[in-house]
């Protein structure tokens, strides 16, 4: 039996050549962020308590400043891809589930933008 | 659009629970509980860039028993998404797909991900000096 529906047939709808696209950056993300979580569940054990002159410290050291920005990247990029499907799944009105996909994508693009320019504020 | 003739699964509420179902959904759960966890992230980031008063100012929300509440769940939801993100690598490769072995591998990632919280916790406890 075919999955098609007719009125795919009908259009000539076929394959966008990216249907693993998505889950690959989902993986992909998620195998970054392995490495990239150990190291800031160490930093935050390491970090606590402590005051804003050694967070700041520790921040602007090379080394954190770059794996901070990679964990951000790696974060929200992994983050919006997991949201979407979430709504892809419960929200079945049309307009509101594009809708709120690109509140997320936006909204989680601009978020890394600034935890980015924290960083790189602190840093320099 | 004529979509009578496809298959249809059954609805969730057909199921009896197990574990290997109540795992599943924990994860996109913890999953919502991270993002939220990243919000906070980025709010944490910005006050170390704002300095010392605005820094003081999001400590002091994250020192009280509320925000004690939520970074002790953010942590368990990031170990629990963590472990079980492996968990997930592993049947991405073809490995442990079998129901005991992924019955055995959700019990644990939850011992992991509770002995883990609490490690992290008591680790955070005696780097802050306060357990002497």
């Amino acid at each position: 039996m075919s999955m098609r529906t007719p009125i795919a047939r009908v259009r000539g709808l076929g394959s966008a050549k990216n249907g693993t696209h998505h889950w690959w950056m989902q993986r992909l993300t998620a195998i970054a962020l392995v490495p990239l979580t150990v190291w800031f569940v160490v930093s935050v054990i390491y970090l606590a308590g402590a005051d804003h002159a050694r967070v700041a410290a520790w921040l602007a050291s090379p080394l954190t400043a770059v794996l901070m920005l990679l964990l951000i990247a790696a974060t929200f990029h992994h983050l919006q891809l997991g949201l979407q499907v979430i709504i892809e799944d419960y929200v079945h009105g049309e307009a509101a589930k594009i809708g709120c996909i690109i509140g997320v994508k936006l909204a989680s693009f601009a978020l890394a933008v600034t935890a980015g320019f924290a960083v790189l504020k602190v840093a320099f | 659009m004529n979509t009578g003739n496809r298959p249809l699964s059954p609805h969730l509420q057909i199921y009896r629970w197990q574990w290997t179902m109540l795992l599943s959904i924990t994860h996109r759960a913890t999953g919502i509980a991270l993002a939220a966890g990243a919000l906070m992230l980025v709010c944490w980031l910005l006050a170390v860039a704002s300095g010392p008063d605005a820094f003081a100012a999001v400590n002091g929300f994250l020192g009280s028993w509320i925000g004690r509440l939520l970074l002790f769940g953010w942590t368990w939801s990031l170990l629990y998404h963590f472990a079980n993100g492996i968990r997930h690598m592993f049947w991405d490769v073809g490995l442990g797909l079998e129901l005991p072995a992924a019955q055995a591998s959700g019990y644990a990632v939850v011992a992991v991900s509770l002995a883990a919280t609490l490690a992290v916790w008591i680790s955070g406890y005696v780097a802050a000096g306060a357990l002497g």
